[in-house]
């Protein structure tokens, strides 16, 4: 059994069956891609699974948990972390104030009224950050607005602030939308980095094939709200149904 | 110091001193000077430049950190008078349990309508807490009558039971608000050639609780709590996904601050045994949010600042009339005399509104960050000539910038 189990998902809004009957396993460490062409219901899917939106019927099992009725707070203290399309960092806060949220959050939970005691007393918050920033090659900018930054150290710090978490499942929602060629290829080796060297699950929603195809152990295709395929991608590149549905015109 | 960095410790020293010499540096005018009028240092003016301190550094950790709002703090003011009063008609005319009960108070109403509004956010929410305060307003004017004494505003009495104290003095009046026996209204005058100087105990109190309201203020900026407060601010969504629960941060920010307020109304209540419905009037609410942002929303200093300014304008330039007017113009010729104070005449007095909105105005479109963001500049603009400079000077500032 896979540490994401989803079965039998369906959700409609009004008259569009935007989900129906997807069965998805993700097997713990590897990295499983779904694509699909636009309105496929990507987003969706991944809406239900971290919280967002809740599915009008089937399960959505996390290590054998069930993560329908969540909030998105109780599901990421479960150990699911999401990466966005446009990176969501705290701009108006320093790079390194950034990188401590997500460890006091998993170091103290969800609330903790720590009121009276100062930022930079907690060490181990504070070593944790910088570790994580120095690994991340962010430590030059630590003092810098987040805000800031270009788009690619902003989408490192995003990611960088996920895995300091040390989540075991990390959902990534199109990564590389609207980067340059540069940028890309950096996230690309990071991501690649990630995971040869962390015990990490890395579910990734992609458009540019060039990504999932140089990182994607299992590949899903989805297609108008439906499961079309589900393989390798040396199998996957060559399969005529997806061909038709997606690689179409491209291939 | 007290466990601040360096740069905390030297503004809290800044505000004590300023505290502690506030009756000198508001009173730079000898009284028999023309300019007499413009000095503040008297006991009235100087206890509501605290207290009105107190308020808006409480209203600043909930709007300046997590962006929410309110504007309907001033609910959580007269909640805080009233029960102050309460205590000393049923009591003792001791100010502590007073301001304690004031500040517990405020903080269960905080928690309830905190709860409900913030269920909402942006516009949504300030219109709900604007709504919460004009619903006490209303009932503390009408159907709350028999708490808070309605229309005329809840007042002491000769026959209050005031169990641990006495309901009337020897001399059969009704006894006044103390510290253990020192009156909050004894003051005491130093006379210096033509200056007077007033030493009263109220505003001492109220300073010293001021001072212990901005160290917390402090502590709280710099603690986990207020990054998270400033993480609410800047990404809820993110906060979320980041296995944060945004709602009791932003619940308990929103008490604190109501706390705040409460401790202010208690204040105010024990330096003037009385408490009207008018307190939590909207009018009052939008005023702590003109200091804070006047001051500068998110500064530590800012709100304080802020309400100063404020009531400096409120108590003097609105006792300024056509003839203070005329006695300053009095060197011109009669025609242009008279010309003047007619040009001037809306800006002071009763129009004393206007000069503050056109300040508030100014400030907001060249000063976004308040009065601190002008203090800014200026420290910047002087920092900027000694680096030109040369010599020791451009030494010293190198070394300065160095260490920055």
């Amino acid at each position: 059994m896979g540490i994401l189990e989803v079965k039998d998902v369906g959700k409609r809004f009004g008259g569009l069956q935007a989900l129906g009957d997807v069965n998805l396993s993700v097997q713990e460490n590897s990295c499983h891609a779904i694509i699909g062409p636009n309105g496929a219901g990507k987003s969706t899917l991944l809406n239900c699974l971290i919280g967002k939106l809740i599915p009008d019927t089937g399960s959505v099992l996390f290590d054998g948990q069930s993560v329908l009725g969540r909030t998105p707070y109780e599901i990421c203290q479960m150990g699911i972390s999401r990466v966005f399309q446009t990176p969501e960092i705290f701009g108006d806060l320093s790079v390194l104030e950034n990188m401590m949220i997500p460890i006091f959050a998993k170091r103290d939970g969800a609330f903790e009224l720590n009121a009276f005691s100062s930022v930079f007393a907690q060490r181990d918050v504070l070593e944790q950050a910088e570790h994580m920033l120095a690994e991340m090659n962010l430590a030059d900018k630590r003092h810098m607005h987040a805000a800031a930054m270009s788009r690619g150290d902003k989408r490192r710090l995003e990611i960088a602030m996920c895995l300091s978490q040390n989540p075991r499942l990390l959902l990534l929602d199109e990564p590389t939308a609207g980067m340059a060629r540069a940028d890309t290829n950096n996230t690309i080796d990071l991501l690649k980095q990630i995971k040869d060297e962390r015990d990490i699950t890395i579910a990734i929603i992609e458009h540019d094939m060039h990504v999932v195809f140089s990182l994607a152990d299992r590949i899903t295709v989805l297609a108008q709200g439906r499961p079309l395929v589900e393989d390798t991608p040396d199998k996957i590149k060559g399969h005529p149904k997806v061909r038709e549905a997606y690689l179409g015109e491209s291939a | 110091m007290f466990g601040l960095d360096k740069t905390d410790t030297k503004l809290l020293l800044i505000v004590a001193v300023l505290c502690l010499f506030a009756p000198f540096i508001l009173n730079p005018f000898p009284t028999s000077s023309g300019l007499a009028q413009f000095n503040a240092g008297y006991p009235d003016l100087m206890q509501r430049f605290v207290i009105f301190g107190i308020f808006a550094v409480g209203f600043n950790i909930l709007f300046g950190l997590t962006g929410y709002l309110s504007f309907g703090h001033a609910a959580f003011l007269g909640v805080g008078s009233y029960s102050a009063v309460w205590m000393f008609k049923l009591l003792s005319m001791n100010v502590i349990p007073a301001i304690l009960l004031s500040v517990l108070l405020s903080g269960v109403f905080a928690l309830i309508i905190g709860y409900v509004s913030l269920r909402r956010s942006g516009i949504y929410f300030s219109i709900l807490t604007l709504a919460f305060a004009q619903m006490s307003f209303a009932l503390a004017y009408s159907v709350f009558t028999p708490i808070t004494g309605g229309e005329t505003g809840l007042q002491l009495a000769l026959d209050d039971p005031r169990i641990l104290g006495i309901s009337q003095t020897a001399g059969g009046n009704i006894p006044v608000p103390a510290l253990f026996g020192l009156e909050m209204r004894a003051s005491w005058d130093l006379v210096l050639g033509d200056w007077q100087f007033t030493f009263n105990a109220g505003y001492y109190l109220c300073a010293l609780i001021l001072l212990a309201a901005f160290y917390m203020a402090i502590r709280i900026f710099r603690s986990p709590f207020g990054m998270m407060l400033r993480a609410v601010k800047s990404n809820q969504q993110r906060m979320n996904y980041t296995g944060l629960n945004t709602k009791p941060y932003t619940l308990a920010a929103f008490v604190i601050s109501g706390m705040y307020a409460g401790l202010a109304g208690g204040l105010m209540a024990s330096m003037d045994p009385l408490a009207g419905a008018e307190r939590m009037q909207w009018t009052a609410s939008g005023e702590v949010v003109l200091m804070t942002i006047l001051g500068g929303a998110g500064t530590l200093i800012g709100p304080v600042l802020g309400a100063g300014f404020i009531k400096y304008f409120e108590n003097i330039f609105s006792k300024l009339n056509d003839n203070v007017l005329h006695g300053w113009f009095a060197f011109m010729p009669d025609g242009l005399e008279n010309l003047m104070v007619t040009i001037v005449h809306p800006f002071v007095g009763k129009g004393w509104h206007l000069t503050l909105g056109i300040l508030f105005m100014l400030v907001v479109i060249f000063l976004p960050g308040g009065l601190v963001e002008g203090g800014q500049r200026v420290g910047r603009l002087f920092r900027r000539r000694d680096i030109k400079s040369t010599g020791p000077e451009a030494e010293a500032a190198q070394q300065r910038n160095a260490a920055e």
